[in-house]
């Protein structure tokens, strides 16, 4: 083609094979049609009647009765309010706990600081949601079960977050904190002024990780809730979907893309944003 | 910043979050560990020690063997075909082709979704009959198949599940590595008269090694943790045909409440990871440089 | 004199202000979890009947909690028992039984049931339902939700296939060769009509045991501690079921789902199926034909077993709370509700008192079909009630799962489940 050859440079060299090969081109749009075909689907049949849920016709009529019917046939407005305060309280706390952490393990050197900092990293590997049973008990000894702080304590400390902050803080040139300490800053201070807003990249990819993460989790408070007080939305659309008289596919899909509704348009708005943070904060 | 003041200062900062992980990390490790070896609790005798009859009975369980080879499979299965469909995803999207936009859209879309509402969804296509795949499968003059209700194509069914689900993900890694190669390497290749296959293989791949580590970890975690689409979809079955370590832990823990043996499991479980993370760094550790 | 008199009155006034929250707070809850089904409008029926009784019991507060399935409510109960935290009472499978008496979580009602009348009402339910609410001479459960498994069939595919639409097979044998008749096939060999479906992917060994009674075996002793998976009768119902599939192919092979079985019956994919009488009312509204509705097909006799849900009070309770929750089982399982809710849901109604009245007869003047399933209840036996049910019930359906995935045949499948069964209730004789 053409503009392959006036350009001088090309940023990426794949660029042009994929458009010069319409078979790569017409794999790789089979692959997202392939992809997104399940979403397709669950639209289709959330917004028509359920007599059309398995029979595709141009011509069905569109209704937002699946959608009314979910939503009045479980608590979802708790469901998402309780899966909000989880959300929210995981974030904040990792974001707090990680960045001291994160800063202590940067620019300090103390006894036992590898050893430590190894131990931390186990739980990249093994995930407090592994030994349910052992966590059940310690929520059980500490009087919190079925409540949202059981669901959100085991997370808080994250590894994942010290690691990637501390990758990014060792990235900050000392001299601005030296700067920032001559001008009367303390250890605060210095983390406020000068790391924080530099990772702020960071800070954004870590917390869509997280929320993502966190809004979809569902094994974890399978098993530590059992009321409609502290039920998140994955917990409660579980219930929702179990079928004992049969199955209304209709109202399920709805349901189904109720609980993924905010992150969905989140995601699409934000959806550069959301890679260029990756990027950025160097998670690769 | 070496005083006794500033260790003093390190540690109180790092306390809050070490006392967290260890409270609900290092801590069950070991009590998992210590309950394996105790009977389960009943209203009418406390648990006791019991030697090795948890592992004994898991040794004689059938259904366990099941679950680790199932979980093996499963491993196998969605490990390398979700980290070469990341990769295949990140180049199609790094490239310069028409909509490649909607097509990240496409591929990352479905990372951001509760596993258990698509689940849900996927469910209906794999219904037999009047499921989507089987209406498209009829076209072309296919008999109807029960995906999920026969042992041959359950697990099959569950992984592909496994992998729509992550790939998206782990391609989000990949564009981020691929974005960061100096275009100047790549052209350098190419005036020396290198093609495209030859770029991939030489320049980019070897540039990518470290988050092919990256992902393929978190892979390796995945399979033996995610288990939310195995609920909504098949319950383990039929026949536990798509019963995993996990599933089997959730449901000797919390359908049948035998504590000690859940334990029995659990550490299976935890020293197979143990057993990655070892094999990973005496594997690759000296191969990939990490910054 | 008067003034301070006064103002002792206000100050009561003002204290009774003040602590109104706390008198409100002071109301003893009811707190009761309940498995909710999505496929009718359960959710609503059960708020109706919980305000009705707040308004009729003032100083009572109910609070249903939908817990997702009936495995998925026991495991929530008995974790929430482990963690002190019960609720007062939950509706839960009849079949638990054993597994809520061994976690020692609930009380028997008898010791509530102080009053002739209580004793009345606690006496009036079928036997059939009473069969697993009882261990050594006590009676734990009082049955709301009960259900036995019928024959649904499609009248337009009976004619079509020239047979009786007015008349369901009544044996073995002339279900499989109705079964072989009504499956049609299109040109290309393409199943566009199944003839039978018997769900199998849930809740396979309840609808089985409607095979192994008719066959007259028991698959569990009445102490819940010895099965007979593997009696030759239990392997030649297994073979029965998977014959359907792999010898007539007049059933869809490998594991069809309880799920969809309703809709794939009004759909018109399948012309008979075996399924609960709660079906009744999704299928009513939705079928487009004419159906029937008959007892499960017979071999040595009729039999069908009963399943379903029944009240339970947990254990450790206030007296004041116990009393609450006692009120409110019997206010929700007595003759005029169960009337109503077997109307609404397509249940039976659990007792003989329920049928007489006045607009449980209308109704069935209306839906001769509701009294097929009362009627079949002299046949029937109790679902598979054993201690470790979980375990033991996981067995039975892996065997029935591995059968008709044809991975495995009915006797070796059926001796693994026996084998299985006999480790779990070992320590239980």
């Amino acid at each position: 083609m053409n503009d392959v050859a006036v350009t001088p440079v090309d940023p990426s060299a794949f660029g042009r094979f994929a458009q010069n090969l319409s078979l790569e081109t017409v794999a790789a749009w089979l692959l997202g049609v392939i992809w997104i075909s399940p979403l397709a689907y669950a639209a289709w049949s959330a917004f028509h009647p359920q007599a059309y849920a398995a029979h595709f016709s141009l011509f069905a009529p569109l209704t937002l009765d699946n959608f009314a019917r979910a939503w009045s046939a479980a608590p979802f407005a708790r469901y998402f309010l309780n899966t909000t305060i989880l959300v929210t309280s995981i974030l904040m706390g990792q974001f707090v706990l990680s960045t001291f952490a994160a800063y202590a393990f940067a620019r300090f050197t103390f006894p036992g600081r590898d050893v430590i900092f190894s131990l931390i990293l186990i739980q990249l590997l093994i995930s407090p949601d592994l030994m349910l049973v052992a966590n059940y008990n310690t929520m059980h000894a500490l009087g919190l079960v079925d409540t949202i702080a059981a669901m959100a304590l085991p997370y808080i400390a994250s590894a994942f977050g010290i690691f990637l902050l501390r990758q990014t803080f060792k990235q900050v040139p000392i001299e601005l904190e030296e700067a920032a300490r001559i001008e009367g800053c303390g250890t605060l201070g210095v983390l406020w002024r000068v790391y924080i807003p530099l990772a702020r990249q960071t800070y954004l990819a870590y917390g869509l990780v997280s929320v993502s993460f966190h809004w979809n989790n569902f094994l974890w408070p399978l098993i530590i809730t059992n009321s409609v007080e502290t039920r998140p939305v994955t917990v409660g659309l579980s219930v929702f979907a179990t079928p004992d008289q049969g199955v209304d596919w209709s109202v399920i899909t709805a349901g189904a893309l109720m609980t993924s509704a905010p992150l969905l348009l989140a995601f699409l708005l934000f959806q550069r944003q959301f890679v260029q943070s990756f990027m950025r904060a160097g998670i690769r | 910043m070496q005083s006794r003041q500033s260790t003093f200062l390190a540690l109180a900062m790092a306390l809050p979050a070490m006392i967290l992980l260890v409270a609900f990390t290092h801590f069950p490790i070991i009590a998992t560990v210590v309950d394996s070896f105790l009977s389960t609790p009943k209203p009418r005798r406390p648990s006791h020690y019991v030697g090795l009859d948890n592992y004994n009975t898991m040794i004689a369980d059938p259904i366990f063997w099941k679950a680790l080879t199932n979980n093996l499979i499963y491993a196998a299965a969605t490990i390398p075909v979700s980290v070469a469909l990341a990769l295949a995803m990140a180049l199609v999207v790094n490239s310069k082709i028409k909509g490649r936009g909607l097509l990240r859209m496409a591929f990352f879309t479905p990372t951001v979704l509760p596993m258990i509402a698509v689940a849900n969804i996927w469910l209906f296509f794999f219904t037999p009959t009047y499921g989507a795949i089987d209406q498209i499968l009829s076209i072309v003059g296919m008999h109807a198949t029960n995906w999920l209700g026969s042992t041959q194509t359950a697990l099959l069914c569950v992984i592909i599940v496994a992998v729509w689900k992550e790939a998206g993900f782990f391609m989000i890694f990949y564009l981020a590595a691929l974005q960061t190669i100096p275009p100047d390497l790549i052209e350098a290749a190419r005036i020396e008269g290198a093609d495209r296959w030859q770029i991939l293989r030489r320049v980019t791949l070897p540039l990518l090694g470290p988050t092919t580590l990256f992902v393929a970890v978190n892979a390796v975690i995945n399979a033996f943790r995610t288990v939310d689409h195995i609920f909504v979809l098949t319950g383990g079955g039929p026949d536990n045909a798509t019963n995993v370590l996990m599933y089997e832990i959730y449901l000797v823990g919390f359908g049948f409440f035998d504590q000690g043996y859940a334990a029995a499991l659990t550490v299976v479980l935890l020293a197979g990871l143990a057993l990655v993370a070892v094999g990973q760094f005496v594997l690759f550790d000296k191969r990939v440089h990490y910054r | 004199m008067r003034i301070s008199r006064a103002s002792f009155a206000s100050a009561l006034t003002l204290m009774a202000i003040l602590t109104g929250t706390q008198f409100a707070a002071a109301d003893t809850e009811v707190r009761f979890y309940y498995p909710i089904a999505v496929g009718g409008p359960l959710t609503k029926i059960i708020d109706g009947y919980a305000a009705e009784f707040e308004a009729s019991h003032p100083g009572i507060k109910v609070k249903p909690i939908y817990t997702g399935d009936y495995i998925q409510t026991t495991a929530k109960a008995l974790t929430a028992v482990r963690g002190g935290d019960s609720p007062e009472c939950a509706i839960m499978l009849a079949a638990d039984l054993y597994t809520l008496t061994d976690a020692d979580a609930v009380i028997p009602l008898d010791d509530l049931a102080t009053t002739p009348e209580d004793k009345k009402w606690l006496a009036g339910f079928y036997p059939a339902f009473m069969e697993n609410a009882r261990v050594g001479g006590k009676t734990y459960a009082a049955p709301f939700q009960r259900s036995t498994p019928v024959l649904y069939w499609n009248k337009e595919a009976f004619k079509e296939a020239g047979l009786d639409p007015d008349k369901a097979p009544a044996n073995w044998d002339e279900m499989r060769e109705d079964a072989k008749k009504l499956t049609k096939r299109d040109a290309s060999g393409n199943v566009t009509r199944w003839g039978i479906q018997i769900p199998t992917d849930g809740n396979a060994a309840w609808l089985y045991t409607g095979l192994t009674t008719a066959d007259d075996v028991k698959l569990i002793n009445s102490d819940g501690n010895k099965t007979a998976f593997n009696d030759p009768r239990a392997v030649e119902s297994l073979k029965y079921l998977h014959d359907l599939s792999y010898v007539d192919a007049s059933q869809a092979k490998g594991l069809t789902s309880w799920g969809t079985t309703p809709k794939d019956f009004t759909e018109g994919k399948v012309a008979m199926i075996w399924h609960t009488t709660g079906s009744l009312g999704v299928i009513r509204k939705n079928a487009t034909f004419g159906f029937g509705l008959g007892y499960l097909p017979a071999k040595a006799h009729f039999g069908a077993p009963t399943g379903g849900g029944n009240f339970y009070i947990f254990k450790g309770l206030s007296a004041e709370k116990q009393k609450a929750a006692f009120e409110f089982i019997k206010f929700m399982t007595s003759a005029d509700r169960a009337a109503d809710w077997s109307i609404q849901t397509g249940y039976v109604a659990t007792q003989p008192a329920s049928w007489e009245t006045p607009v449980m007869k209308a109704y069935v003047k209306d839906v001769p079909q509701a009294a097929v399933a009362r009627d079949q209840l002299q046949f029937a036996v109790p679902e598979v009630t054993a201690h470790e049910s979980a375990r033991v019930t996981k067995a039975l359906n892996d065997a029935i799962a591995a059968v008709m995935t044809d991975s495995k045949s009915a006797q070796p499948a059926l001796d693994e489940a026996q084998r299985q069964a006999e480790i779990a209730l070992k320590d239980y004789r």
